[in-house]
């Protein structure tokens, strides 16, 4: 490699590189939120995906757009899980903890693990930094950090270094301080350096020269680990045996803007969303904006009623309407939400939940709208709902809810949250004949005596009305949200007429088609049923692996259809001695099923804005399960700490 | 920014919307449903006006959107014949926003009230007012709460005695057409629900016009409200008051033009005609943004003056017709390269296969 480091270290001996295999990694970016941590970890992670190994993403950053330069509040991070195997989880605790600077160090050292190994960029450790975050004493001095293995590497200085011959300005030279940092840890876990030196040249293609002090950043960091003595081992993490198919990384967020699109082409309808900004939502927002040769109109409206509004009205006028928001707004939909109920008009609504009451946590995940989702409405007015487990799901989420809307007529609520729509993995990319066909039918005749039409007459089978879009001669007709009259859909205060709409609202609903809970329990023999809904479905995915590893015989099954429940979910409640329902609320599915079933249901519960950890989680389910671990559990072999494999 | 600035031809509002091949009656118009207004409302006048005019726009019954809000006057899309969306409480242009913007074959009124548009939906109807969707609304003006039994509106004159405030309100009313200027509305004319001539042909230039188009209708609430605009109806009491303005009019009004409207310092007066030079009367002009603007201040809360007619009317380009150009040059410019590529973007760039393991 000609590049101007090399010379000024001292070459290896040659030989003395060991290479490791290893299962699985987890690495931790942190810095400053200028530090481009996201960027850098997003970039492991493509190459990862690229590579073939399994992956998921935790990304975490600070709800202030620039938190005040070197403070515990401006520290943003991304950690990232890749193995040979399929993994659930983003991981609990790091194996590598790369800090950009003491802010980064003091937020995240204490989930480093003994034996951990630190790589720190000695140059953002001065006296006025280290000042900044309360540290009275140099954290990096000889002895303080000697339960791990520490790599002390001044990033900054090297990086600016290398590219002093390319004549670029000190900001941008130390600015491309992250990439030393990826070409390092690229190095270390002996990652295929093209298609990253390929990206920061689309990247900036634009500005060349900044592209070039990147792409010697990342250089520069490669050869350091390369010739430097203290990075003795490098490590190699073999690709995924994941079932066949065409893989591709991705987020919750654009996976569920694209289940939209795709929804939008398969029944041949144009897509409206309605939508104003709100973290963590507004991406999908942004991604949908930029699909509009696949007939996507997006609205950013004056507020989230205007927003819901605009997309009932489109739908209305035929067209699939959607909604997106986080917690707060989607109070503010309700009311809206009730119209949609009355008028019985396809809709999609999604939440991305987030750290709540009121404002809560902007940027960090929760499970707790579902009551809301399920009932935050006056009057009864029943809304299916609909729940993605991992990001990649997202897209299969959203298809389905869609495929709901249209089929029965009705709003529906799609719950995902903050850990799904910034978290990635790979995802098999359905074939185009997978994708499921959406054709609806919009009413063209009149459907009642003498020519009439009754816009609220009903399909026997799935209870909706026909849909009569504006334009359609012969069945100009009125709805709106006073009471309808069965049939006509006139205004009705009649006591017997109300009766029967609402129970045939909730039966419309109630009459959903969804897929029965299906169960996991290898040993076929489990008395104890974790079951879980959303994003929990990783970290308690991974809990039961480690469970069945520690010989606990324990079954799970996930929730995806939250309303109407799948049929087949008493039967398997009762089939168990005891279910365990984790989840990132104070237990509402929990409540949710005791109230529905009458069955004692064992809630865990976590409102930290972080999810689950599998190891975390593995503790609290073991406490509880009260039948002794197996004899003799089955051998695995594996290096797993926390997650291992199925 | 104008229409003609983008190079975007000149449309009418209904230019998009199919046109009625036979000739159609009011009363193709009226629904089957009883209309329950109480006995005396101002909404009977404006409800057989509107009846009356629509046939005259020769559009098809059946592209013929109303959406309303709640009020008494958002009764109103079930009285006639067309489609119709009663919503709920403000957010009609909302509604209507969405339904313009995905059907340009539509031609879309929105029907509200004092309260419903200037008090818990003033935030949608300005934004409607401003992006210019093309649509037409109805602002029913009865300065009260009907519906809810008597309440001030957000239009009640200070000091009114209801039932929420019976040591009178404090609040200061809006002027609405002054509002909707405010909020760059392309196209502001204010009726009065009796005056059917009048009505008309604000409502007909309203429908017509491609945008928002702000039509405020004086309304007589008599169960909760009984007279309020009577110093406008009463021949005596009107002469000094109503002014009537015609684009490329001067503005003269009361019995054979007794006052007339003449500039003092930045805004507009009303003087008695002999003592005006005649060429110091103004000339009525509904595409001058300011003098839109101090006609509205004309009209006050008192109602010693209130001005009738179109008081501004001007070409923007509108929001649903841009959103559209954009989906349709996206759209476009994929199909010149083979048609949207769903399988493509799924895909992206960066994929990995893995077979037979
Ligand atoms: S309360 Fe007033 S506005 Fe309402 S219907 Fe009766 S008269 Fe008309």
């Amino acid at each position: 490699m000609d590049n101007p480091v090399d010379a000024a270290l001292p070459p290896r001996p040659a030989g003395a590189r060991t290479v490791e295999q290893r299962n699985r990694v987890v690495i931790r970016f942190a810095g400053d939120s200028g530090d481009g941590m996201q960027l850098t970890g997003d970039r492991f992670t493509s190459a990862a995906a690229a590579f073939g190994n399994d992956l998921a993403t935790m990304p975490d950053f600070p709800a202030e757009i620039r938190a005040p330069h070197g403070t515990l509040a401006g520290v943003s991070s991304f950690q990232l899980h890749f193995a040979d195997y399929d993994i659930l989880t983003p991981g609990d605790r790091p194996d590598v903890l790369v800090a950009m600077n003491p802010a980064a160090l003091k937020a995240n050292l204490r989930d480093l693990p003994a034996g951990g190994a630190l790589i720190v960029d000695t140059d953002e450790f001065t006296k006025r930094n280290l000042t900044k975050v309360g540290y009275a004493e140099d954290p990096l001095a000889e002895g303080a950090l000697s339960s791990y293995t520490v790599h002390r590497v001044p990033m900054t200085s090297l990086t600016t270094a290398a590219l002093e011959s390319l004549g670029i300005g000190k900001k941008d030279a130390e600015r491309s301080k992250n990439m030393f940092a990826l070409g390092l840890l690229s190095w270390m876990y002996s990652r295929p350096t093209e298609g990253t030196e390929r990206w920061l040249r689309d990247k900036f293609a634009k500005r060349p020269e900044i592209a070039e002090a990147n792409v010697v950043a990342f250089r520069t960091g490669h050869a350091y680990g390369e010739t430097t003595e203290s990075f003795a081992v490098t490590y190699e993490v073999a690709p995924a045996a994941l079932p066949d198919g065409t893989y591709r990384q991705i987020t919750g967020n654009t996976a569920l803007a694209y289940g939209i699109v795709t929804a939008g082409q398969q029944s041949g309808l144009p897509v409206f969303l309605g939508s104003y900004p709100i973290t963590p939502a507004s991406d999908i927002l942004h991604e949908l904006s930029r699909l509009k040769r696949f007939g996507v109109t997006t609205f950013q409206a004056e507020d989230e009623i205007a927003g819901i509004g605009a997309a009932l009205g489109a739908a209305y006028g035929g067209a699939i309407g959607v909604t997106t928001t986080s917690g707060p707004g989607l109070a503010l939909k309700s009311e809206a939400i009730g119209l949609a109920v009355m008028t019985e008009l396809p809709l999609l609504i999604v939440d991305v939940q987030r750290g709540g009451p009121s404002t809560g946590l902007p940027t960090k995940t929760e499970q707790s709208d579902l009551l809301q989702a399920m009932f935050g409405r006056n009057g009864e007015a029943p809304v299916p709902v609909v729940a993605p487990r991992s990001p990649a799901d997202a897209f299969d989420a959203a298809v389905d809810a869609v495929r709901i809307a249209l089929a029965y007529r009705t709003p529906v609520l799609l719950l995902s949250d903050g850990a799904i729509a910034n978290g990635s993995e790979p995802w098999r990319v359905p074939e185009d004949d997978e994708l499921p066909d959406l054709g609806v039918e919009f009413a063209t005749e009149p459907n009642g005596p003498d020519g009439s039409f009754l816009p609220y007459a009903r399909d026997p089978e799935t209870l909706a009305r026909p849909w009569a879009v504006p334009g359609t001669p012969g069945l100009a007709h009125r709805i709106g949200g006073l009471e309808k009259a069965d049939g006509t859909g006139n205004i009705s205060y009649d006591s017997a007429n109300h009766e029967f709409m609402v129970r045939v609202r909730q039966a419309r609903i109630d009459g959903i088609a969804v897929p029965d809970l299906e169960v996991d329990d290898p040993t076929g023999d489990a008395d104890v049923l974790v079951l879980g809904w959303g994003s929990t479905y990783g970290p308690i995915g991974a809990a039961a692996r480690r469970l069945r590893t520690a010989g606990h015989r324990v079954a799970q099954a996930h929730v995806r259809h939250l309303n109407p429940l799948p049929a087949n979910t008493e039967a398997v409640l009762r089939s168990y001695r005891q279910v365990i329902v984790p989840e990132m609320n104070l237990g509402q599915l929990a409540f949710l099923l005791q109230g529905r079933y009458c069955i004692p249901v064992t809630s865990i519960t976590k409102v930290a804005g972080l999810p689950f950890g599998a190891e975390e989680l593995a503790d609290r389910l073991a406490a509880h399960l009260v039948a002794p671990p197996l004899q003799n559990p089955p051998l695995q072999d594996t290096d797993q700490k926390e997650e291992v494999p199925a | 920014m104008t229409t003609v600035d983008l190079g975007l031809p000149v449309r009418g509002g209904l230019d998009l919307v199919p046109t009625a091949e036979d000739v159609q009656k009011a009363k193709d118009y009226a629904s089957d449903q009883e209309v329950r207004w109480c006995p005396g409302c101002g909404d009977y006048a404006v409800l057989a006006a509107v009846r009356s005019f629509l046939p005259t726009l020769s559009i098809k019954r059946e592209n013929t959107v109303f959406v309303s809000g709640i009020g008494c006057s958002s009764r109103f899309p079930y009285y006639l014949d067309t489609y119709g969306m009663h919503s709920i409480h403000g957010r009609a242009p909302a509604i209507a926003t969405g339904l313009a913007v995905s059907r340009p074959d539509l031609s879309v009124f929105v029907v509200t009230g004092d309260g419903d548009a200037l008090s818990i939906g003033g935030n949608h109807l300005i934004h409607a007012l401003r992006r210019n969707v093309n649509m037409t609304i109805l602002l029913f003006n009865n300065r009260i709460y009907g519906l809810t039994k008597g309440q001030y509106s957000p239009t009640s004159e200070v000091g009114k005695v209801t039932k929420s405030t019976p040591m009178g309100s404090l609040d200061h009313p809006f002027n609405p057409v002054s509002l909707a200027l405010g909020a760059e509305a392309t196209f502001v004319g204010r009726a009065m629900d009796s005056d059917r001539a009048g009505l008309t042909a604000v409502l007909e230039a309203a429908a017509k016009h491609r945008g928002a188009s702000l039509v405020e209708i004086y309304q007589d609430c008599p169960i909760f409200n009984d007279g309020s605009f009577d110093v406008l109806r009463k021949p005596d009491e009107s002469e000094s008051r109503v002014i009537q303005v015609t684009h490329g009019q001067p503005i003269t009004f009361g019995t054979d033009g007794r006052w007339a409207v003449v500039r003092r310092g930045f805004g507009l007066a009303v003087a008695p005609i002999a003592e005006v030079d005649p060429a110091d009367v103004v000339v009525h002009d509904a595409t001058d943004h300011e003098l839109a603007f101090a006609l509205s201040r004309l009209s006050d809360q008192a109602l010693d003056h209130a001005v009738f007619g179109v008081l501004r009317q001007v070409q923007r380009p509108t929001y649903d017709d841009l959103t559209r150009a954009q989906v349709e040059q996206a759209v476009t410019a994929a199909d010149a390269a083979g048609g949207p590529d769903l399988h493509g973007l799924l895909h992206g760039a960066d994929t990995w296969t893995i077979a037979g393991r």
